[in-house]
């Protein structure tokens, strides 16, 4: 039993490391005042172009970086069209999604069109802290992506957001972007650095299934994970520490679903209850966190001078 | 020594000229008012002196030196600072996060000695604040301080104050200008944009009068009279519409009964607190009071959009407490919003705005006749001489246009009582006498009105009884002819009624 | 100030007629260079493949029918969208509620109670049912939205993931093909196939379908109490409420009838094109609707000419990939590419713009304003 929920514990941080960095991706964005709906396409394109560059090069960490670079161009898309445009963000980030999806899809098939077996590469491995325990093993054999995420990224990007002065900047760009004008602060800069940075941590979600999960690029691979991290940003409002509960409830659930499925228990309902599941949950999850949940007050609307 | 000099500025928004070759300049040491009507061209000017706009034509000089202001930093950068009616500030950070926001040092965020900063700062300054409270929780004077303090913080020698004293009762009021004094004595210049006479005269040393984007001139303050003043700044000796005295016999019931409401505010903090009123049948009964003593809360409440906590509201002798607004217009009480904006659809046309309370009435088994819609469109667009096309879109209206198809809508139906918060803010002087005189006949022909304002001039001009608003109760119910401004103005600051 | 610039922009109120078509025909050219460099770079020539993806499509009768094919689906989502979008409700789940409506066509469309029945009842019925589905399964987010202040931009999104699990749950439990073994349902009743409106073609009765939602959302848009209150709730939720029209409850009807009519599209691409239930029936219908629906301008017969346009695109895409072996996801990055364009192009349209080089006088993109 011990070693099921140890085995359980992993798995779940496993599962929750692409969905909680998007999710930090999109809190940033949403932090000063853009909701980027891109986030499922950035996500997917990052898995792209991780695997295609990861596999090109040799390097893996190339293709992290190179994922990274993907999603703050399409950060800067997004940018252009919400900030400077001013467009409605549900239909310009709705717009990047089809993009980045077409463009993945697009560029795969192009580059490894004739291939019969799905290309694949040799993924990050895990690193081995205490694999001899049965406990502690399966719980800290984690990626070094997952390390880096929670002991590095998510204390760093918190610490941004509320000890900086960036982190001011943003925080009150989101709020009230007329007081950030007028204390002669570039709004439109802050959200340009807000989406192409939210961008970056999007791609770099995907690119961690590709290259860590995975080790190949897949069609539906992303599969709603961003449309998750949209739900988790809100569930932990819009604070990355809080985001990261959100990301582990969802992922507890996904990985349990796995587990019960690997070991092959006869179950009186269809395995996609379980898939399905955290999806449900997470809708549960916005209903209660709903009513004491502070929206960005300036979110969704477009920053003009007059 | 003119510390601030502009020169022949002009500024064009389309085919308004806003500013007309306007020449300004400010001593330091000094306050300096800037004198107008509403749209005669001050806020513009100052956004300019901000770097908010950019001018067509003309020159500033700060200090002697001719300066190109492009955006705020670069104000601020030439130590001029500015406090609009809109404050700039974040509600959810703290008074020192919004003093430093866009001036500090350093990436690192440091909470304890950004305070401390702060809070010596409004210590030299003698500005009474605390630097890790919320701005969120603070008062409308605390707030305004906030702003005053962000601006010297960041070295101001000149500060800009856009009508400071709209959203102030008397006694912040004199705080404000006992600060402004301090400040003014160490070499501060202050711009003191307003409309209000006695301020200006109480507080400026100097005045520049604009009118309709034009400088009408620059005067020493103590060597004109308000009467002088006034007719420089509209530019005839008087102004608004001439009361006509007709006491008619008043009913014994009232029209309109408001029985002790309590109501929220957004935040979920009590707004108002067991007010009482009564309007009857010919009669305008004005509420006065200073903005953000529960105006809001009560002219959405009489409109049917805001649920009360207690209370009961009854017209004619139906009560129609917890009513939605369709049943409130069915009732018979005529509302008129208080932002003209939230009334009314912009996107839409002036004809399916006209028509947007009484759809049922243009409906015709499921279909919609949109040629009676159009066709009492163009009736009252002509009886109420709107300058608009039933199928132009509202949002293209100016202001005035915008107020006078919100008054078509309500009063084309004869309501039994009218609700008219705010009814000229932001409206010229043209279009205030066309409102004002409407109301008035209204109240000829018979129906309740109930006027909520915060131009007191306004409320003495056209009420028969005046009630007063204070944190949101009502503090007083005065008759017109023995209301006088000093008596408003005590009740408006929370002195009780027994006491005046 | 503007004598150095190259082109300078001024706001202005009114703009021509003739300034709309035009900035979209800037736009199509726009997107059509942009998508060109993608060809080259794999290695085509792109006036080849622009041929195969826009001329080619419509130069038959068999491919003209099949864009029309592909249009009804895209239509029908369309109209569901602008049915949500106008009263401001964003329904991003049309995708899920067209499964929904998917759905219920199978379950009556293969179930032995129905199989016999006249199509002159069974197809109506299904379409009423999927209808209902559809409706039921924007219920909850609905709900949410209107009682507890739930966004559904993000609800509607997570239920259409919800329903693709229900979807892969039926058809590889309930519904599994006994014969095949693949998660496919079995086939629908004959009786409950669309009619075929042109013999051999697989245009069919779907298509009339979609063109009647479109007169009704036109109709209803335009002609009834009932769309202009929608209209003003969409564009102002606060003036609305002050107005006395019941804003919850206008959200909440505009919610379902989108939902209803993204159900629809479900029964139309079940009895239409498909007959029995896969995982893959739509390609993101539901949410190219959303496209479809914005650059539509929320109008009915611009959200007409938009599908029309998108199932070109879908239809030339795979055209462009058989003549020519470029992946036919061309089509999708074109769609997006397009809406992008257009929607950025179109803010234009308040503009006037001015070409200061080209000589002193002014050159504006409107002569006349009459």
């Amino acid at each position: 039993m011990m070693t099921f929920i140890a085995t359980l514990l992993g798995a779940t941080l496993r599962v929750s490391t692409p969905i909680l960095l998007a999710a930090i991706g999109e809190t940033y964005s949403e932090r000063s005042g853009v909701l980027n709906l891109g986030i499922e396409g950035t996500m997917l394109f990052g898995a792209f172009t991780g695997f295609y560059f990861a596999e090109i090069s040799g390097s893996l960490w190339f293709g992290l970086f190179a994922a990274v670079v993907s999603g703050m161009l399409f950060g800067l898309l997004m940018a252009l069209l919400t900030v400077t445009f001013g467009l409605n963000q549900h239909v310009s980030g709705l717009g990047i999604t089809l993009l980045c999806e077409g463009l993945a899809f697009f560029f795969f098939r192009l580059l490894y069109g004739g291939a019969h077996t799905p290309p694949s590469i040799e993924p990050f491995e895990q690193i081995k802290l205490f694999a001899d325990n049965p406990i502690l093993g399966p719980i800290f054999g984690q990626y070094l992506l997952t390390y880096l995420t929670f002991l590095v990224i998510i204390p760093l990007m918190w610490w941004i957001l509320y000890k900086t002065r960036f982190g001011l900047h943003i925080r009150a760009a989101g709020e009230n972007p007329e007081a950030v004008d007028a204390a002669g602060v570039n709004v439109f800069g802050i959200r340009y650095a807000s989406i192409i940075i939210g961008g970056g941590f999007m791609a770099a979600g995907g690119a961690f299934l590709s290259l860590c999960a995975l080790g190949s690029f897949t069609h539906g691979m992303v599969n709603g994970r961003g449309w998750v991290a949209l739900a988790i940003v809100i569930f932990g409002n819009w604070n990355p520490v809080k985001a990261m509960w959100g990301a582990l409830i969802f992922g507890g659930a996904e990985a349990l679903q796995l587990r019960l499925q690997a070991m092959g228990l006869q179950l009186p309902v269809p395995y996609e209850t379980f898939l399905a599941l955290p999806y449900v949950l997470t809708i549960i999850a916005l209903v209660l966190a709903g009513r004491n949940a502070s929206y960005p007050a300036a979110l969704l609307k477009p920053y003009k001078r007059e | 020594m003119n510390i601030v000099e502009m020169k022949g500025i002009k500024k064009q928004f389309g085919s308004l000229i806003a500013s007309d070759h306007v020449n300004f300049n400010l001593r330091e040491g000094e306050v300096h008012a800037l004198l107008g009507e509403n749209g005669a061209g001050k806020t513009t000017l100052m956004r300019i002196l901000y770097g908010l706009y950019k001018q067509d034509e003309g020159e500033v000089f700060v200090a002697g030196k001719p300066v190109t202001i492009n955006s705020p930093k670069d104000a601020i950068e030439n130590g001029i600072g500015m406090v609009t009616q809109h404050f700039a500030l974040v509600p959810p950070m703290t008074v020192a996060e919004n003093v430093v926001l866009g001036y500090m040092d350093g990436f690192r965020l440091k909470t304890a000695e950004i305070e401390k900063k702060v809070g010596e700062a409004a210590k030299e300054f003698g500005i009474d604040i605390d630097p890790s409270a919320l701005v969120m929780h603070l008062s409308v004077g605390q707030r305004q301080r906030v702003e005053i303090l962000k601006a010297l913080y960041r070295n101001a020698k000149v500060l800009i104050l856009d009508e400071p004293t709209a959203v102030l009762i008397p006694q912040e009021v004199e705080a404000l200008f006992k600060t402004l004094r301090d400040l003014c004595s160490r070499g501060l210049a202050v711009i003191f944009i307003s409309h209000k006479l006695h301020e200006v005269m109480e507080i400026t040393n100097r005045v520049t009068v604009l009118r309709d984007g034009k400088c009408i001139g620059t005067v020493n303050t103590q060597e004109k009279s308000q009467a002088e003043l006034a007719s420089m700044m509209v530019g005839r000796e008087s102004f608004g519409v001439k009361r006509v005295e007709d006491l008619s016999d008043r009913e014994k019931e009232p029209i309109l009964q408001v029985d002790a409401i309590s109501a929220l505010n957004e935040k979920g903090l009590s707004a108002l607190n067991k007010i009482s009123l009564e309007v009857y049948c010919g009669e305008i009964l004005g509420v006065a009071g200073v903005g953000g003593n529960g105006q809001r809360e009560l002219s959405e409440a009489l409109c049917g959009v805001k649920d009360l906590t207690e209370g009961k509201i009854v017209v004619d002798g139906v009560n129609v407490t917890g009513l939605n607004p369709a049943q409130f217009t069915k009732h018979g009480i005529g509302r008129v919003p208080e932002d003209r904006h939230e009334g009314m659809v912009g996107d839409l046309t002036v004809a399916e705005n006209l028509a947007l309370e009484y759809l049922n009435d243009y409906t015709k088994m499921g279909r919609m006749d949109r040629k009676a819609m159009v066709a009492d469109a163009e009736k009252l667009i002509k009886q109420f001489m709107i300058k608009a096309k039933p199928n132009d879109r509202t949002c293209n209206l100016s202001g005035g246009n915008m107020q006078k198809v919100l008054l078509a809508r309500v009063l084309s139906k004869n309501p039994k009582v009218v609700i008219v918060p705010q009814p000229t803010r932001g409206l010229d002087v043209g279009a205030t006498d066309y409102v004002r005189e409407q109301l008035l006949a209204q109240k000829k022909a018979g129906a309740g009105v109930l006027m909520i304002s915060e131009d007191l001039d306004e409320v003495l001009a056209l009420s028969d009884r005046i009630a007063v608003l204070y944190e949101g109760e009502i503090v007083g119910v005065l008759n017109a002819n023995e209301a006088t401004p000093e008596s408003l103005g005590l009740l408006m600051s929370g002195v009780r009624k027994e006491l005046v | 100030m503007a004598k150095n610039k190259l082109i300078t922009f001024e706001k202005c109120d009114t703009a021509p007629a003739w300034k709309n078509p035009v900035l979209i025909g800037l736009s199509i050219l726009i997107t059509f260079i942009l998508s060109a460099g993608l060809i080259l770079m794999a290695g085509k020539n792109p006036i080849e493949t622009y041929y195969h993806f826009i001329v080619a499509p419509l130069s038959t009768k068999f491919s003209f029918l099949e864009v029309l094919v592909t249009f009804t689906p895209l239509l029908l989502c369309g109209v569901a969208v602008t049915f949500a979008f106008t009263s401001g409700y964003y329904n991003i789940g049309a995708e899920g509620q067209l499964y929904a409506g998917a759905v219920a066509a199978t379950w009556i469309g293969i179930s032995p109670v129905f199989y016999d029945w006249s199509p002159w009842i069974l197809i109506p019925f299904i379409i009423i049912a999927g209808f209902a589905f559809g409706m039921l399964w924007a219920l909850i987010p609905a709900l949410l939205k209107v009682k507890m202040q739930v966004d559904e931009v993000v609800t509607t999104l997570l239920m259409n993931s919800i329903m693709a699990y229900i979807v892969s749950a039926l058809l590889n439990g309930p519904w599994k093909s006994p014969f095949s073994g693949w998660p496919e349902s079995p086939e629908i009743s004959m009786n409950a196939i669309f009619p075929k409106i042109v013999a051999k073609s697989r245009l069919n009765l779907g298509v009339i379908l979609a063109l009647v939602a479109m007169l009704i959302l036109w109709f209803v848009l335009n002609r009834t109490p009932f769309g202009l209150r929608m209209r003003a709730v969409g564009k102002g939720k606060h003036a609305s409420k002050f107005s006395g029209i019941n804003v919850q409850r206008t959200m909440l009807l505009s919610a379902l009838i989108s939902g209803g009519v993204a159900g629809v599209a479900g029964v139309s691409v079940m009895c239409g094109i498909q007959f029995r239930l896969i995982s893959e029936i739509s390609p993101g219908y539901g949410t190219i609707g959303v496209m479809i629906a914005t650059m539509g301008g929320l109008n009915a017969f611009g959200v007409g000419l938009a599908a029309f346009f998108f199932a070109l695109l879908d239809v030339g895409a795979l055209t462009v990939s058989r003549q020519m072996g470029l992946p036919s996801y061309l089509g999708e990055i074109t769609q997006a590419t397009l809406l992008l364009t257009t929607i950025s192009v179109l803010l234009l349209h308040r503009y006037k713009v001015k070409l200061p080089w080209l000589k002193k006088k002014e050159i504006t993109t409107e002569e006349e304003e009459k």
